[in-house]
């Protein structure tokens, strides 16, 4: 049936969506996190990846990056609606400033034995990821880099045996001898 | 004894609340006792400074603290125990987000050691009002209460003010530690409202201003919470461009009615001239306002050729519904004024007669008409008596929500801002009458009348109660047409005329209800008893149910079906069935 746009468009829209990485400064109290996720799950956001810690204990202050996915206007909608919660410092846009670098940290399980042991120490080698424990049917391999990275090495340790991944989600910070 | 018992500052936790609602000028408090609140109730019972008003349901509190907010500009503060004290608080607090009302709420809370334990009246009231309030807090220590409490009212008020909540564990009430009174360090560094408005931004505006050929100026709530001087800023405004101006539900009486540059209000139950106006103007200044989506109506044709100039205190109500040009982030106050300044100083007032000539056209088609009857009483008819038999009077009037709510915004003509108190974003049916309540004991002599609906006033009808308590003598005006009237017009025009459950059956008699209440009822069936009932009404001292029976079936006009455009509006004449079944057709997704 054709129906017209509802006053509540927003299923009505197919704008197309964007990947963005947000830098979130925050007091460190209790609630501070379930305040953002609340806003996120609330208002209908994605959160694709969030990552959080005090970085400054002095302080008590905490950082949190968040990968989000949504509209141009969305996104900003996000941001401002960070941005006046009343715990939150600063709220930058790594993926608008276009001089951020992301990395991730991963904890890669593998279980076999024969070739595909040799096949997995190799490419771990490849991809510089470290063994922090191993047994003599299987590794457990330590990898960091960008999400893509870690994407593809999971990929390929799957038909050799991936047994499970432990991955500590993005973290982010900018280039240049300037703070956020 | 130590040293430290003679340090006036030394005191329990249940002794900071109460001092600090005297540091703070709170003269009225609302609120229902509980176990995990007795400390704090001890503490009132022992002092004189603020008198605290007994309700009979928590959400009664929160409602009459609104309607004591919106009528001074103060924050309103209330009082309740844990588990069921707070989550009745819910709806209230919900409500005050919505509309942006500055509320302190305190919440008792289970003894520290208990929490977590599923003790007795325990919930997770920080979790549970964390996305209904600007912020809350959880106190643990006696010793951070005082900050707490201070920051709680600044962030209350300042900004875009809204609810808060503090909640008290019983432990932290009995507790003794150090007060101190209000000061600037009690507040997050990382709070920070911005107040003031980017000059290249205002002139910017003022430019797009004085080039207007058909411009239009649409103010909200942000302009009544802003305070009494954005009210008089945006009148001066209006005088000095000549503009043409509508506002929403929210902000109505920021402008008079009675101006002449008034269009009446905009959006679905608006005027045809001021949704007209919307829809084909070529600049548009939205001060206060939020581009709500019963503004909008349909986004994608929403005043498709206009420059919009949106003036709002909170960055994320730009660009959140509608794409603005020139988006000013500042109190509306403060921006109005250097908006005047430049405006006087660089700018001559536009010639804008062609477009007036277009507004008078749309004006002449009458929208708020209705056809009158001399057997029944047209509740559109009763607004308009109530109006006149108060003009000139000292008034203020809160609503329900439904038809009654839209009628009254339509035909009661506010000439004042912080005079009329509605549930706008929420729509909560129960909050007119304990508004009404806050309002009165704000303004002891003055006029307060609820506009009401006979099915939202049972929602809290408990609270007459508690206006014959403290003599709070509130006028319930109650159109009562033995439906949930806007449900049910929504099930004709949608619904294929089947009344689910809108149909008041059982309704009480309200005369003999207020009987025995202890207050006054009256009743009005014709139209010729209207007038002598009305005045009756307002010459008691005493709180009044007024059981005004209008007639049934009577719609609310003019109307933007959901989902339409401004330009493509339902008017009163034009409501034939044909004409409203085509013009909903397909549309029973819309809400």
């Amino acid at each position: 049936m054709n129906q017209p746009a509802s006053a509540y468009f927003l299923e009505e829209r197919h704008d197309p969506t964007e990947s963005h990485t947000l830098s979130v400064l925050v007091q460190n109290e209790p609630g501070v996190l379930a305040r953002v996720i609340g806003l996120f799950s609330g208002r209908g956001y994605n959160i694709e990846s969030l990552t959080v810690s005090e970085t400054e204990s002095q302080k008590h202050l905490s950082r949190i990056t968040i990968v989000t996915t949504g509209t141009p206007m969305v996104i900003e909608q996000i941001k401002h609606q960070l941005d006046r919660m009343v715990p939150v410092y600063r709220v930058v846009d790594m993926t608008l400033t276009g001089r951020s670098i992301e990395r991730e940290l991963a904890m890669v399980k593998v279980r076999g034995g024969g070739d595909n042991r040799v096949e997995a120490l190799r490419l771990a080698d490849a991809f510089r990821a470290r063994v922090i424990d191993a047994t003599t049917e299987s590794f457990v391999f330590e990898i960091t880099g960008n999400s893509a990275k870690i994407n593809q090495f999971i990929d390929l340790m799957r038909p050799l045996g991936l047994v499970e991944v432990s991955r500590t989600g993005v973290a982010a910070i900018g280039r240049g001898p300037e703070g956020m | 004894m130590t040293d430290k018992s003679h340090d006036p500052n030394q005191m329990t936790g249940a002794a900071m609340i109460v001092r600090a609602l005297i540091d703070h000028g709170v003269q009225h408090l609302f609120g229902y006792p509980g176990g995990a609140v007795l400390p704090i109730y001890d503490e009132i019972f022992q002092q004189t400074e603020v008198e605290h008003i007994l309700v009979r349901h928590e959400q009664g509190a929160g409602h009459a603290a609104e309607g004591y907010a919106r009528s001074t500009g103060k924050p309103g503060v209330v009082l309740v125990t844990s588990g069921p004290g707070a989550t009745n608080m819910v709806t209230p607090l919900t409500d005050a987000l919505m509309d942006s009302i500055p509320l302190v709420c305190i919440t008792g809370q289970v003894p520290t050691h208990l929490i977590g334990n599923d003790a007795f009246q325990e919930c997770d009231t920080v979790g549970i009002t964390r996305p209904c309030t600007k912020h809350n807090w959880l106190v643990r220590d006696v010793n951070d209460l005082a900050k707490v409490l201070h920051e709680a009212f600044y962030v209350a008020t300042t900004g875009r003010p809204g609810p808060v909540l503090v909640d008290v564990p019983k432990d932290v009430q009995f507790a003794t530690g150090t007060y101190h009174p209000p000061c600037k360090s009690d507040v997050h560094v990382s709070y920070t409202p911005r107040v003031k408005g980017d000059a290249a931004q205002i002139r910017k505006a003022v430019a797009l201003l004085a080039s207007a050929k058909r411009p239009v100026i649409y103010s909200g709530g942000g302009v009544i919470n802003s305070g009494p001087e954005a009210s008089k800023l945006l009148r001066e405004l209006v005088e000095a461009t000549g503009f043409p101006i509508t506002s929403t539900l929210m902000g109505l009486g920021a402008y008079p009615a009675t101006g002449k540059n008034w269009l009446g209000m905009l959006g679905m139950h608006g005027t045809y001239e001021a949704n007209m106006s919307m829809h084909d103007c070529d600049v548009m200044l939205c001060i206060g306002a939020r581009f709500d989506d019963r503004i909008t109506g349909r986004v994608d044709a929403f005043s498709p050729n206009s420059k919009k100039i949106h003036i709002d205190i909170d960055p994320s109500s730009i660009n959140k519904n509608i794409r603005v040009d020139v988006p000013i982030i500042g109190d509306c106050a403060n921006v109005l004024g250097d908006l005047l300044q430049v405006f006087k100083a660089e700018a001559k007032k536009p010639d804008i007669r062609p477009w007036w000539q277009e507004i008078a056209k749309w004006r002449a088609r009458n929208s708020l008409s209705y056809k009158k009857n001399s057997d029944i009483i047209l509740p559109q008819y009763a607004i308009e008596r109530l109006f006149e038999a108060t003009r000139g009077r000292d008034t203020y009037i809160t609503t329900e929500v439904g038809q009654h709510q839209m009628w009254a915004a339509q035909f009661f003509g506010f000439e004042e801002p912080h005079r009329w108190m509605t549930s706008g974003g929420l729509g909560t049916m129960g909050y007119g009458l304990p508004a009404a309540l806050g309002v009165q004991v704000a303004h002891r002599d003055s006029l307060v009348i609820d506009i009401a609906g006979d099915a939202s006033v049972q929602m809290t009808m408990q609270e007459m109660s508690t206006a014959v308590q403290y003599e709070l003598p509130i006028k319930i005006f109650i159109l009562n047409n033995q439906y949930m009237g806007m449900v049910r017009q929504w099930q004709q025009l949608l619904h294929g005329n089947r009344l689910s459950h809108s149909y008041s059956e059982a309704l009480p008699d309200f005369v003999k209800l207020a009987d025995a209440f202890g207050c006054v009822g009256l009743q009005a069936i014709k139209p010729g008893d209207l007038d002598g009932a009305i005045k009756e009404m307002i010459s008691i001292k005493r709180p009044v149910l007024f059981d005004c029976r209008v007639a049934a079936l009577e719609n609310c006009f003019p109307m933007i079906p959901s989902g339409k455009a401004h330009n493509e509006m339902l008017l009163p004449a034009e409501a034939t069935d044909e004409a409203t079944a085509s013009a909903f057709a397909g549309g029973k997704a819309l809400v």
